[in-house]
């Protein structure tokens, strides 16, 4: 089943003939409108006149998450305020974020995105989704409820937390669609197996999972404990949100990208040359139909692999391999995106403090539980040396850690010169 | 008047209290009480030694966070009530106490209490003018 049959099957060549058509103008219009490309491209003594060939993209210069936050919050709006409607953001103190506008017609776009994932996982009107993706700031709940809304399905906006409440509503109101992150979902099953729940005598017949990495054997135990079918769904706030790309429930290995919308490129991380399609390395997005913020070769950061082989169900846009890795040090703790540079942002606000630290991050049941680890510095210390100022330090970590950045760590603090100097300031013990 | 206590920071690790106390005995630097408050992450150990700079010194050394605190040493008669009678002297006036603990004396009837208060020159002032035995550093450094 198709959304948009015809922009979904398009031949090839038609795709590519599209694809260069809206590049070019998409280049000409950030050059003139977004001085960030403009600086770049002169920089790089490229004109968008000089782009013939979807070949030539690669002459292009990058733009990175940093680039985005050295922009915040507005920089890189190519279009006024009057035409947005929409701003969503990454988590992170100020300079550290990224804020994303929306005109209607990308809301439009974004929705039609989002219903074509939904229809390529066999849903449809006759279906109720659970949305169990966080609505707010983060692309997801909202992305998968103006998509759901788009396709005519009932949604429950659920939106993330409160486990005992969603698995009465699971069981109550008899979803058949479930939408969260893996973890998450891990978590309700294990839940419900506590609560003498069983997920596979409920309505529910397929699951939309992203926003994290997730492994074959995640999958499976998901299958298994909700009987359903798991298909992965990917999306990049910085991009649009989800709805980049979807797999199809007919082959149920690997995400199909919607090419109309996006160019897609794999990188060597290290060199930034562009390498053969199927081979393993960092994705980079170009975004063909976005108007508030278009993005030019943006490096996602994930490191992934194109999957060219025709699919049976029909799509010709080219399919790309789950993520499990990332090129940078960002972090997915349930689905929230960090970065250990905005961990030390924050600590550097509170008075006393060196940002000395280390994040652990495990596995604590279906969910992932990080550590963050502090030096306690002669500052605080000498203070008073009392036990009260030592826990309101940490409980001010907390707070400030759940207020900019959406995560709730254990604090632990430890003696000085304990962590390392340099280097590895994060500990990943997650298995994927 | 005031007593100077060596506040030691503690991980929440098997051993380290002992290793603290060891770099004390290897320095010669006789303990003459000690305290440990813990939290779930970390303790801090309060310890009233024969001398300070050396105490402080050392555990710097070996690299422990530590800090000087200025505590009160109060004299009370071993019997009850004793320790209420200075909480109700110094609560009366405004100051709070942030802990306490018991100093252990060699021989001799009466404790004394270690005090944490918030405002130590204030409660050492009102003590003292109750009638209440504070007892300086120095003489507690040698008991
Ligand atoms: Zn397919």
């Amino acid at each position: 089943m198709f959304y948009n049959e015809e922009f979904e099957t398009l031949p090839r060549e038609a795709l590519k003939a599209l694809q260069l058509k809206r590049l070019q103008q998409v280049l000409q219009r950030v050059y003139h409108t977004v001085g960030f490309y403009k600086k770049a491209f002169d920089r790089a003594q490229i004109k968008p006149s000089d782009i013939k060939s979807l070949n030539d993209l690669k002459k292009l210069p990058f733009i990175t998450r940093k680039d985005m936050s050295d922009n915040y919050p507005y920089g890189l709006f190519s279009v006024p305020m009057s035409s947005i409607v929409r701003l969503h953001a990454t988590s992170g103190t100020t300079g550290r974020s990224a804020v994303f506008g929306y005109t209607r017609h990308d809301i439009e776009t974004w929705s039609e995105l989002v219903a074509r994932c939904l229809v390529a996982a066999g849903i449809t009107k006759n279906d109720i989704i659970h949305n169990a993706f966080s609505y707010g700031l983060f692309t997801g709940g909202l992305g998968l409820h103006y998509g759901a809304e788009k396709i005519d399905a009932s949604v429950i906006p659920i939106s993330g937390g409160n486990a005992k409440r969603q698995l009465m509503i699971l069981r109550d109101f008899g979803p058949t669609v479930i939408c969260c992150t893996p973890s998450y979902a891990l978590y309700l099953a294990q839940e419900a197996r506590t609560m003498n729940m069983d997920l596979k005598t409920f309505k529910l017949r397929v699951g939309i999972f992203g926003a994290e990495p997730w492994s074959k054997a995640m999958r499976e135990e998901i299958e298994k404990s909700f009987g359903i079918t798991a298909l992965d769904i990917y999306g990049l706030s910085e991009v649009i949100g989800p709805g980049i790309a979807m797999e199809c429930i007919e082959a149920h290995n690997g995400m199909h990208i919607f090419e109309d919308h996006f160019i897609v490129e794999t990188i060597n991380p290290q060199t930034g040359e562009v390498l053969p399609e199927g081979q393993e390395g960092e994705l980079v997005f170009t975004s063909l139909s976005r108007e508030a913020i278009p993005l030019v070769r943006y490096r996602s950061g994930d490191i992934s692999k194109l999957i060219t082989e025709p699919c049976r169900c029909g799509r010709t846009h080219i399919k790309m391999e789950r993520a499990l890795k990332r090129s940078d040090d960002m972090l997915i703790i349930s689905g929230v995106n960090i970065f250990p540079a905005q961990v030390e942002a924050i600590l550097v606000d509170i008075e006393g403090l060196e940002p000395r630290y280390q994040l652990i991050v495990d596995k604590a049941g279906a969910l992932d539980a990080l550590e963050l680890q502090v030096e306690v510095s002669d500052k605080i210390f000498s203070d008073s040396g009392s036990v009260k100022e030592l826990q309101k330090i940490e409980q001010r970590i907390v707070k400030d850690m759940q207020d900019y950045l959406g995560v709730e760590p254990r604090v632990k603090l430890v003696g000085p010169n304990t962590l390392p100097k340099a280097g590895a300031k994060v500990i990943d013990k997650r298995r994927i | 008047m005031k007593v100077e206590q060596i506040s030691v920071f503690l991980e929440n690790k098997p051993g380290t209290l002992q290793q603290a106390t060891r770099v004390l005995k290897d320095a010669n630097i006789n303990i003459r009480t000690l305290s440990v408050a813990e939290t779930a992450d970390f303790g801090i150990l309060r310890l009233i030694v024969n001398d300070v700079e050396k105490a402080n010194k050392v555990l710097k050394d070996s690299g422990f966070q530590v800090s000087k605190t200025p505590v009160v040493a109060v004299e009370v008669p071993d019997k009850p009530g004793g320790l209420h009678s200075v909480l109700e002297a110094v609560s009366q006036e405004g100051i709070n106490v942030e802990y306490l603990y018991a100093f252990v004396e060699k021989s001799g009837e009466n404790a004394v209490i270690i005090f944490r208060f918030d405002n130590p020159e204030k409660a050492i002032e009102i003590l003292t003018k109750k009638n209440f035995t504070v007892v300086p550093g120095k003489k507690l450094y040698e008991f």
